[in-house]
């Protein structure tokens, strides 16, 4: 019997009866609260800044600035990219809401009141809000706190064979290029950001409760940067409401907050707004992409090079492994089967919030599957094929994998075709192509069909290739088999949302015949739980659930020495069937776990050199990173009189390798494809030329609601990773890195008759106007 | 979380106590009735009243009811009870048009028609809905009650002829047979304020225009009212035409302003469109009986 399987989610229980406990709803005796001072400019020399009248108020305790944490030590702190970040501004800001001064206060209210007793006086400066004008030679130096630094660059950096690939561009029959943009895009998760830190005088001892996707890479950070023994030093994430990247750093709000706790003594509790959590928190994307693809004439696609313009903000904050830093963008080859390929990107300053967060994109591979998607549409019409027809052309063949990309990945498995066409026959392709073609020779209402197909690499990664600020990237797993044979699991990994306490103990029955119901899952406490990175890029299956699987397996062979003690039989002589220790051969003598675990506690004589019990522990340092693909076809309906773009259907076939729970897989796809509908048609962070953010608020960045989702229709193919101990791939973002593509192929494809080759996102309304007009604009900046 | 500055907060228990209140609290104080556009801007601190009457208690302007020609819509009538409420959708389509793409059902559950038209917000929906059907708008203040009719309640952006002291406690809506009316908006989303959006009353007496009304928001109207397009459709013969005519006149003498909905040359390119499919549909329903 199978513990896979769809079972309700043990965690929501608590959550459908308002019972969850998130940070917020952490209160202690004697807690305080912070509030965040922000520049209202996104560039300027701060002068002088006066706290004596918060000060005066008699309901603030402390008012900390720049110049407070520079005693400390801590006006800076490193990024996840290794640059260093403000914690409280001392010289300049460098983007609108930038954390200048933080007030500690007896309420919300008072600590809110005191920000405006504070005087800042600021000389402001000429803003770089247009990434295409950072690395002018007249471009205002953003960074100048940096030792001799006169310019806006951060890096450059290639994958691929530049040679090989030009060769065969010079040789190509056909070759096409494509402008085109990732505008900058925000998480916003439903929760905010926040913390309440908590130092304890008398033991030393500092406790953070805090919505982390890292607890572990957070206490680490805290001991080295603030120099807090670690083992004095506990994290504890409790639920999350949502966190899709936005929750993986450690924001300046946060150290102070801990900073606040240290020297009043008490806890403090910040919990940020919504417009703060928008403006200064980790957006993502903000890639300004050229792409040119190289194919025969009669569709075979063979090369493809792209030059990519990075926007990283005021601080290089980006999230992702050192090696890498534009992240895993050059798996930008996608599906298909290249002779050679070439990326070069560089990274720049901006006046804009740092970040660059795998926003469920496992580090930028949601550019990287953008851009090569819309690259094989625009080849596709200016071959005048059919878009289905010039992916099936050049899909790789199962028989290629393993197999290795130009750009240097090893893809694991896969059977595209078979997806590919599974999509096109649920979405009856021929007959909505047939229905296109009838509209357009009546002159009817637009429609158009938009294909993607996806290749993700997640699950990052193995040690040798991947660290975060030196911590490698493996996860550790501790199982304990109560002597009744109950089991408590305990993950470093954290879930936002993704179901884990269901799924990890679906993982830990099926390798030990229990029931899932007898698993407890333990997350998100680092006193309570084993060293590993969290949760971020799909990674929490493919490697905490892979440590899951082998430290289950560890105790099923401590179970088998005990076992074989109870039925007096060598440890060879026994076989596991049916969630059983049994002789071979002999199914009625199987011992289940709750029995073996029983005995393991008693006094029952073991084989020499054998301890009791059965809990281990394991560190899972995967040896590949995993890669689940899908295809995706999406059908709009466009009115060409507004502008206004309605998803009529949407098709999503997903190969994510083995599905443990297919009702929480299916669950991470409804809410990835509506991520993806959302950026395609109306989520933008775009500032206006002062730098001023003119998407603060729920009112202007748009999140997609129900009903701009159509009814999502989902198929599936299974193509276990061979690698994986359980064949599972990882599905958290793989909806949102193949859905944008989708939309926008299906919207360019519905203005076909106007000539529409391409038109950035978010496909607005105003914007779809304006590019069947042919005045494409620049969505990044403000509208004229 | 977003918290707002101090305030002394009161209760009415009858219209003749809110503006007792009112007077006792001065030009500072502000009535509160379904707070969802006052209470976000109090939160941003963008507003910051030193007093709150809350009217929420009036039963006495939560009236909506025909009285003789006219459709009366108390102050305190929510947008969901509008919006369910079949008479008014039947004399009125409009206001079943506007209301359902108004805000969301949360907001609509708390938001009233009269906080909306107070509110004066350029992209008002009910504002341009009311203009359109040149409704009157009933304000009582401590020397009684005065009638202004919907043309001159917005003075400006945010600014209405309410003073303070004053309370907005009806709408009146005339009747007209032979009428009907629609409303159509752009939006960027479900809930999103208009990019732009016109609503259309069309009076037809054997087979031609008799009356016309337009209503225009977040296009920079005067008064949220197109008047040139409307006369020009005055002893028309209803037809696409006609429509585009008076859809070109309404683009022609609004301002709109370019924002992040977009630029004003598609919003003034919407009004054209917008107003000739709420007039289409306006004539299509009066065509179908509309009002005897
Ligand atoms: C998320 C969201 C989306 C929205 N989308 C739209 C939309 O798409 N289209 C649209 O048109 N509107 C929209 N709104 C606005 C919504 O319709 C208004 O918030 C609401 O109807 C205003 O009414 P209220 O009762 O909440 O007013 P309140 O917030 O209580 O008051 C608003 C103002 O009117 C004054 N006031 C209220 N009642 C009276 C009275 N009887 N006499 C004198 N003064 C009074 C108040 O003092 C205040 O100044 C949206 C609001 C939100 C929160």
């Amino acid at each position: 019997m199978s513990a896979y399987g769809r079972m309700h989610r043990k965690e929501d229980a608590r959550f459908i009866r308002g019972r969850g406990t998130y940070t917020d709803d952490v209160n202690l005796p004697g807690m305080l609260h912070g509030a965040v001072l922000r520049s209202p400019h996104a560039h300027a020399a701060i002068v002088s800044i006066d706290t004596s009248a918060a000060e005066a108020h008699p309901k603030v305790k402390a008012v900390i600035t720049g110049e407070t944490l520079a005693g400390l030590r801590l006006a800076w702190m490193p990024t996840l990219s290794g640059d260093t970040q403000a914690v409280l501004a001392t010289d300049k800001v460098r983007f609108q809401g930038q954390e200048v001064a933080f007030v500690v206060a007896e309420d919300r209210y008072a600590a809110r009141d005191a920000l405006e007793l504070i005087d800042v006086e600021y000389e402001p400066l000429p803003a770089v809000v247009d990434a295409r004008r950072a690395l002018d030679e007249d471009a205002p130096v953003i960074r100048d706190d940096l030792d001799g630094k006169a310019d806006n660059h951060i890096f450059d950096w290639q994958a691929g064979d530049k040679a090989a690939t030009d060769a065969i561009f010079e040789r190509a029959q056909v070759t096409v290029a494509q402008d085109m943009l990732y505008p900058r895009v925000h998480p916003a998760p439903l929760e905010t950001c926040g913390a309440v830190a908590d130092f304890d005088r008398v033991t030393g001892k500092l406790t953070v409760w805090c919505p982390t996707q890292a607890p572990h890479a957070h206490r680490t950070l805290y001991a080295m940067v603030a120099g807090i023994p670690e083992h004095k030093i506990r994290v504890i994430s409790p639920d999350i409401g949502g966190g899709f990247g936005n929750k993986v750093g450690i924001y300046p709000g946060y150290v102070c907050a801990i900073v606040g706790s240290i020297v009043t003594g008490r806890p403090v509790k910040w919990m940020e707004d919504r417009s703060e959590n928008l403006m200064s928190t980790s957006f993502a994307r903000d890639y300004h992409m050229h792409g040119e693809i190289a194919a025969t004439r009669d569709g075979r696609i063979q090369a493809i090079r792209v030059k990519v313009l990075a926007d990283h903000g005021a601080f290089n904050g980006t999230a992702q492994p050192t090696k890498y830093p534009a992240g895993f963008f050059h798996v930008f080859t996608g599906s298909y089967d290249l002779a050679a390929a070439h990326c070069e990107v560089t990274g720049v300053y901006t006046n804009k919030a740092p970040g660059g967060v795998a926003y469920a994109c496992s580090f930028r591979v949601t550019e990287a599957v953008y851009l090569v998607e819309r690259l094989v549409d625009v080849l596709a019409v200016e071959l005048d094929m059919d878009p289905a027809e010039l992916r099936m052309r050049n899909l790789l063949k199962p028989g290629q994998f393993p197999y290795t990309s130009p750009t240097g990945w090893e893809y694991d498995s896969g059977d595209y075709p078979r997806t590919l066409r599974l999509a096109l026959d649920m979405a009856g392709y021929d007959k909505l192509r047939a229905e296109q073609a009838d509209r357009r020779a009546a002159g009817g209402p637009l429609m158009g069909i938009g294909i993607s197909f996806f290749t993700e690499a997640v699950g990052a990664g193995p040690r040798k290739h991947m660290d975060i600020l030196g911590l490698g990237m493996a996860d550790g797993a501790e199982l304990r088999v109560h002597p009744t044979g109950k089991a408590v699991l305990r993950v470093s990994c954290q879930s936002q949302g993704q179901g884990h306490e269901t799924t990890f103990a679906q993982i830990v029955a099926q390798e030990l015949g229990m029931s899932p119901g007898d698993v407890e899952v333990v997350h998100g406490d680092t006193d309570q739980t084993p060293f590993g990175l969290g949760t971020y890029g799909s990674r929490s299956t493919p490697v905490s659930g892979a440590a899951t699987a082998m430290v289950a397996r560890k105790v099923r062979e401590r179970a088998r020495v005990v076992a074989s003690a109870m039925l007096e039989a060598s440890p060879e002589d026994l076989e596991w069937a049916e969630g059983r220790w049994a002789v071979r051969g002999d199914p009625a003598t199987g011992k289940s776990m709750a029995e073996i675990a029983l005995a393991a506690h008693s006094g029952l004589e073991l084989p020499e050199g054998v301890e009791g019990h059965l809990d281990a522990v394991c560190v899972y340092n995967p040896p590949n990173l995993t890669y689940p693909f899908g295809a995706y076809v999406c059908v709009v309906d466009v009115d060409p009189g507004t502008g206004q773009v309605k998803v009529r259907r949407f098709v999503a076939v997903d190969d994510c390798g083995v599905r443990i729970n297919p009702m929480i897989v299916e669950g991470q796809i409804h809410g990835g494809l509506a991520d993806g509908v959302g950026m395609a048609l109306m989520q933008l962070m775009a500032f206006d030329e002062e730098g001023n953010h003119l998407g603060a608020s729920f009112m202007d960045y748009l999140l997609p609601t129900a009903v701009e989702c159509p009814s999502w229709e989902l198929g599936e193919t299974v193509t276990p990773s061979p690698h994986h101990p359980i064949g599972a791939k990882g599905v958290g973002e793989s909806a949102t890195v193949g859905s944008p593509a989708a939309v926008v192929n299906a919207v360019v494809d519905a203005l076909r008759p106007y000539g529409v080759r391409h038109a950035d996102m978010p496909l607005t309304p105003a914007n779809v106007w304006l590019t069947i007009q042919g005045r494409p604009f620049r969505t990044d900046l403000a509208i004229p | 979380m977003q918290v707002p500055a101090r305030f002394e907060y009161e209760r009415a228990s009858s219209v003749g106590h809110a503006l007792m209140l009112l007077e006792r609290l001065g030009p500072e104080a502000r009535v509160v009735a379904g707070g969802h556009s006052l209470i976000p801007m109090m939160k941003l601190r963008l507003a910051q009243p030193e007093a709150l009457v809350d009217i929420n208690d009036l039963a006495e302007l939560s009236h909506l009811a025909v009285e003789g020609d006219e459709l009366v819509v108390g102050a305190l009538v929510r947008h969901a009870r509008l919006l369910a409420d079949a008479e008014a959708g039947r004399l009125f389509p409009i206001l079943h048009d506007a209301e359902r793409v108004i805000a969301d059902p949360v907001v609509r559950n708390r938001g009233t028609v009269g906080g909306s038209l107070c509110q004066a917000d350029p992209s008002e929906d009910l504002s341009a809905a009311f203009s359109a059907l040149r409704a009157t708008a009933v304000i009582q203040g401590p020397g009684g009650a005065r009638t202004v009719p919907i043309r001159e309640f917005h003075t400006g952006p945010y600014e209405t002829a309410v003073e303070p002291g004053e309370l907005l406690t009806e709408l009146r809506v005339p009747i007209r047979p032979g009428s009907g009316s629609a409303y159509q908006k752009v939006e960027r989303r479900v809930g999103d304020w208009p990019v732009a959006a016109a609503g259309a009353v069309l009076v037809i007496h054997d087979g031609v225009i008799a009356e016309a009304g337009i209503g225009l928001t977040a296009v920079g109207a005067a008064h949220f009212a197109a008047p040139e397009a409307e006369e020009s459709l005055i002893g028309q013969v209803p037809g696409e035409e006609a429509y585009a005519r008076a859809g070109a006149l309404a683009a022609a003498h609004c301002e709109p302003q370019s924002d992040q909905r977009g630029p004003a040359d598609y919003k003034r390119h919407l009004v054209g469109e917008l107003v000739r499919r709420a007039l289409a549909r306006a004539a299509e329903r009066a065509g179908r009986g509309g009002l005897r």
